[in-house]
């Protein structure tokens, strides 16, 4: 059988474009009001950080982080082709790279909150 | 000796003016460089968050910034307009069949929305906003 990376990064295309499809909008809303200056209660200080120091809170912002970084980073690596960079291999690493290293960084911010 | 297929000349990076359909892909495709941008916000939100009340407050005051207001309503448009293309492909990519019949396009997709509509008003709920 041949030996591909597709199915993985292909499933988590198909994972975080749901995952940003469902939550990403209501995520901008939340932010731009505290643009604004309407700052959402749960947007606080001491909410967030009490949200996110618990084990689901945790889960939840590990998910959201994890499959927006690799998803879009599948797309970037396809919008760039398609805008004439067609050096593929070099596209692919650099994406995937910042994508992983993003991951590595998420789980290292949670773990210190 | 090698063969010589007809290769169809295509513009590189200007081919996808030639046709509304390839605008419309484009326009779906670079929804991901708002997306991408504002995840590595919302990373950088994190990190504040596990460094301290005084770095958070720093990062609520660079959010307001006029230039993050403008961000934050492109990014919104392009996000909204990722939602649509993909709750619209929904029936072609998750394609329900019940005995003989496939569910019609509108049932999945519809679906789709109403899921949507729900979790955005329940995390807005839980934000404290309503």
């Amino acid at each position: 059988m041949a030996k591909s990376n597709k199915p993985i990064i292909w499933g988590t295309f198909a994972a975080g474009g749901t995952l940003t499809a469902f939550v990403t909008p209501v995520l901008m809303v939340l932010t731009l009001l505290a643009a604004t200056g309407h700052l959402p209660e749960m947007l606080g200080y001491d909410k967030l950080h009490a949200f996110a120091a618990g084990w689901f809170g945790k889960l939840v912002i590990f998910v959201i982080l994890f499959l927006s970084l690799w998803s879009q980073a599948h797309r970037l690596r396809c919008t760039f082709y398609d805008f004439g960079a067609r050096a593929d291999t070099l596209v692919a690493i650099t994406v995937y790279a910042l994508a992983g290293v993003g991951s590595i960084a998420t789980l290292v911010y949670l773990a210190r909150l | 000796m090698s063969r010589r297929p007809y290769v169809r000349e295509v513009p590189r990076t200007t081919w996808f003016f030639k046709h509304p359909r390839y605008m419309r892909y484009m326009a779906r495709e670079v929804t991901c460089i708002f997306i991408g941008i504002y995840t590595v916000i919302l990373l950088v939100g994190l990190a504040r968050l596990s460094e301290g009340p005084a770095q958070y407050e720093g990062f609520l005051e660079a959010l307001r910034q006029p230039g993050s207001v403008l961000f934050h309503l492109l990014a919104l448009a392009f996000s909204l307009y990722n939602t649509f293309t993909w709750f619209n492909v929904a029936p072609k990519a998750l394609p329900v069949q019940v005995g003989d019949e496939h569910w019609p396009d509108s049932v999945v997709s519809g679906g789709h929305y109403v899921v949507w509509v729900g979790l955005s008003l329940f995390i807005r709920f839980w934000a404290g906003v309503l």
